[in-house]
């Protein structure tokens, strides 16, 4: 049997690979999946820890996780295209309109 | 009730004034004349009442309780009271009547008898308290009504530069007297009259350290201090030396005001609180002697003045404090009888002649210089003989009420010791320049070549009857109230110190009468020479006695003197106060918080890149800082 900890290092390993896409990634984008691939790192661990301890609300927590996830993207790609139409870049250093 | 009705009537006539003026204008002397005039009724009743037997005293209602500290709202009338009362209403319902001719087609007119019905009320209900903190009360009252009436005319500056000045010289004494209450708290633990009185015997002989918060030892009678705190208010509200500036210079109000406040009744409640508190003051020598010497000073001092000011109602006005000097002077002395009774026959002599006063300045169209009068006396006959009569009353020509109020002042005066002799020397020189300076005011003013100015001279003519009316019914005061045995009904509620006893008779009685009236007589013969048989001839005397007339005229440099070393000073500092303290320091700080802010503010916003990303790793920077604190403090 796989220990835990191999799960928790696996999803350990997504999470910050979703960190540094977020941090360093030009296009938005990159920039939502990378935001995906962070909540899918919890993921692990939900139904990692579900399966350890015996307790199936976490998997349940990871179907609602999974469908807020969906919604975000959605809303997320409107957003952005919506954006693209204003201005013609999806270049995340070139937003920026909240500058002082 | 019936007794509370007295006092409410005024107040109940000021609240519907007040509040409703706006509508009322014109109207408003048909809601108060009748108040005034119902409480002069119920005065008039209690006044039979109480000569009858006991005195009246009726607790209102609580109006403070607070463990040990218990104040009513009290109204107790005896004699004292009594008498109080009825020159209360007379001379305010005169006044208010006077009023009606006097104010007619004035802006103010409905404010004025709102305010003039307040004092009325205020000045019944400080008569007629039972505690001092009642006391107090609305002897602060009446100055506020006083500094109302002052600045009545307030769009002119001089107005209301006199009634600030009314207002700030009375805090200061009110300040002594306000301390003075709080010490007979202290002391006595209650604020009844009654009580303090029956315990007063007890404290004889305490004394209290004055120089304790500096480490020093000076200890003086308890009641000694009590006494002489609350004579500081009676100072200020009576206009007693050195106290006395603000009484001349609130003569920039009506002259109903001046007449009714500044003659009759407020400026008199000084005098009334010592004879109120005579138990109290009987218990201290010491304080009796400042009172009377203080009296005895301002008499003289005031009469000096009122020998070269031009202003008729300059005039009376430093002859009302002659006169309260004169007062003060027999409270001081222990004869409470007849300090009283000058008071009472004063505040008929002295509003009669502010009333005429009045009439003639009404007359003139405003003029107050009586060296632009003269020769009124047919035009005006009325005013001249009621004034005449009034000049005669304050000089003290027999047969009328000042002659006998004078006399018993002066005869109690002789009889009080070395210091009761000196001062019955000084008020026997008062007498002749009161008699001076009063019949000179009415040969400048009524008599000789008119001065009028051309443009007025040909319209003068008496007043409207309200006018009149009050002035003969004051001049029949001026003389009956000297047959009415006043002395002998008041002397049983004021009882003067123990060794003091009055001979009425005997040849010191006789020598000292004939003298006061020699006085009399002489000033006004003097006045006759100087002022109409050798015109000329005060311009001649003022030449050769210049700086005695600079220093009376100037009023001896009092006013300059407290400008120089108070008012200049005070206002020196308020100026540093407001441009170092203020505007740099306190400014400065409030500025200074703004400043740090926009600066800071400033420094902060480069934070903003408005870049997603920058946010970004700031949270996740973030968020591992405390992650690696918590797991640092885990181990630890």
């Amino acid at each position: 049997m796989t220990p835990l900890s191999s799960y928790m290092i696996l999803s350990a390993i997504v999470f910050v690979t979703g960190v540094v896409g977020v941090l360093i990634r030009r296009n938005i984008i990159m920039i939502l999946l990378s935001i995906e691939l962070m909540l899918n790192a919890t993921n692990i661990n939900f139904v990692a820890f579900s399966y350890y301890l015996d307790n199936v609300a976490g998997q349940v927590f990871v179907f609602f996780a999974l469908t807020v996830a969906a919604a975000e993207v959605a809303v997320g790609l409107a957003i952005i295209i919506a954006l693209y139409r204003g201005k013609a870049t999806i270049a995340a250093e070139e937003l920026n309109l909240m500058k002082w | 009730m019936k007794y509370a009705l007295i006092p409410l009537l005024p107040f109940a006539a000021f609240l519907i004034i007040g509040l409703f003026g706006h509508w009322i204008r014109e109207r408003a002397h048909w809601i108060a004349v009748p108040a005034v005039g119902i409480s002069f009724l119920l005065s008039a009743w209690i006044f039979t009442e109480v000569a009858k037997g006991e005195p009246i005293h009726v607790t209102l209602y609580s109006w403070i309780a607070s463990g040990a500290f218990t104040v009513d709202i009290g109204l107790y009338i005896d004699r004292l009271t009594a008498a109080m009362l009825l020159l209360v209403t007379v001379v305010s319902g005169l006044v208010h009547v006077y009023t009606i001719g006097y104010m007619h087609g004035e802006p103010g007119y409905a404010r004025f008898f709102a305010y003039v019905a307040l004092f009325t009320f205020s000045m019944l209900m400080l008569v007629m308290a039972d505690n001092f903190l009642q006391l107090y009360v609305f002897w602060e009252a009446v100055g506020l009504c006083s500094y109302l009436l002052i600045g009545h005319w307030y769009e002119r500056k001089t107005a209301c530069d006199a009634a600030t000045k009314a207002f700030i010289v009375n805090r200061v004494g009110d300040f002594g007297f306000g301390l003075g209450v709080m010490l007979i708290f202290v002391v006595f633990g209650t604020l009844q009259y009654d009580q303090v009185f029956a315990h007063a015997v007890l404290i004889e002989g305490q004394t209290i350290n004055l120089l304790k918060p500096l480490g020093g030892e000076w200890p003086v009678a308890v009641m000694t201090v009590i006494c002489l705190l609350l004579f500081a208010g009676a100072v200020g509200k009576s206009a007693q030396v050195p106290l006395h500036v603000w009484l001349p210079d609130a003569m920039e109000g009506p002259t109903p005001i001046s007449a009714l406040i500044h003659a009759a009744t407020m400026v008199t409640a000084g005098v009334f609180m010592v004879a109120r508190l005579a138990p109290l003051y009987n218990l201290s020598p010491a304080a009796m002697d400042v009172v009377a010497v203080t009296g005895g000073v301002t008499a003289l001092f005031a009469a000096t003045i009122a020998l070269t000011q031009n202003d008729i109602k300059r005039v009376v006005a430093w002859s009302t404090v002659s006169q309260l000097g004169y007062m003060m002077m027999a409270c001081g002395l222990g004869a409470y009888v007849a300090g009283i009774y000058h008071l009472l026959t004063h505040g008929a002599f002295k509003a009669l002649l502010f009333l005429c006063c009045g009439s003639v300045i009404i007359a003139l169209h405003h003029e107050q210089d009586m060296r632009r009068m003269g020769g009124l006396k047919d035009r005006m006959p009325i005013t001249y003989w009621t004034m005449l009569i009034g000049a005669l009353t304050l000089s003290g020509v027999p047969l009328t009420a000042g002659f006998f109020s004078k006399d018993v002042i002066l005869v109690s005066a002789w009889s009080a010791g070395t210091l009761g002799k000196t001062l019955a020397m000084v008020g026997l020189v008062t007498a002749f320049l009161t008699a001076f300076y009063s019949f000179r005011l009415l040969f400048v003013a009524f008599w000789g070549e008119s001065r009028v100015d051309p443009h007025h001279a040909p319209h003068i003519h008496e007043p409207s009857p309200t006018m009149t009316v009050p002035l003969l019914i004051l001049a029949a005061l001026s003389i009956f109230t000297g047959y009415l045995g006043i002395p002998g009904f008041i002397e049983p509620v004021l009882p003067g110190p123990d060794e003091m006893a009055v001979p009425h008779e005997g040849p010191a009685a006789t020598g000292i009468m004939l003298l006061a009236t020699l006085m009399g007589l002489g000033g006004i013969a003097t006045a006759y020479i100087v002022y109409v048989k050798s015109p000329g001839l005060p311009d001649r005397l003022a030449q050769q006695w210049r700086e005695a007339y600079a220093l009376s005229f100037n009023k001896w440099y009092v006013d300059e003197l407290y400008d120089r070393t108070i008012v200049q000073p005070t206002v020196a500092l308020a100026n540093g106060l407001w441009k170092i303290v203020d505007v740099e320091v306190i400014d400065g700080m409030v500025n200074g918080v703004g400043a740090a802010t926009v600066l800071w503010g400033r420094a902060l916003r480069l934070v903003q890149s408005g870049e997603v990303q920058h946010y970004a790793l700031a949270m996740a920077l973030g968020a591992v800082a405390i992650l690696g604190m918590y797991l640092l403090l885990l181990t630890l």
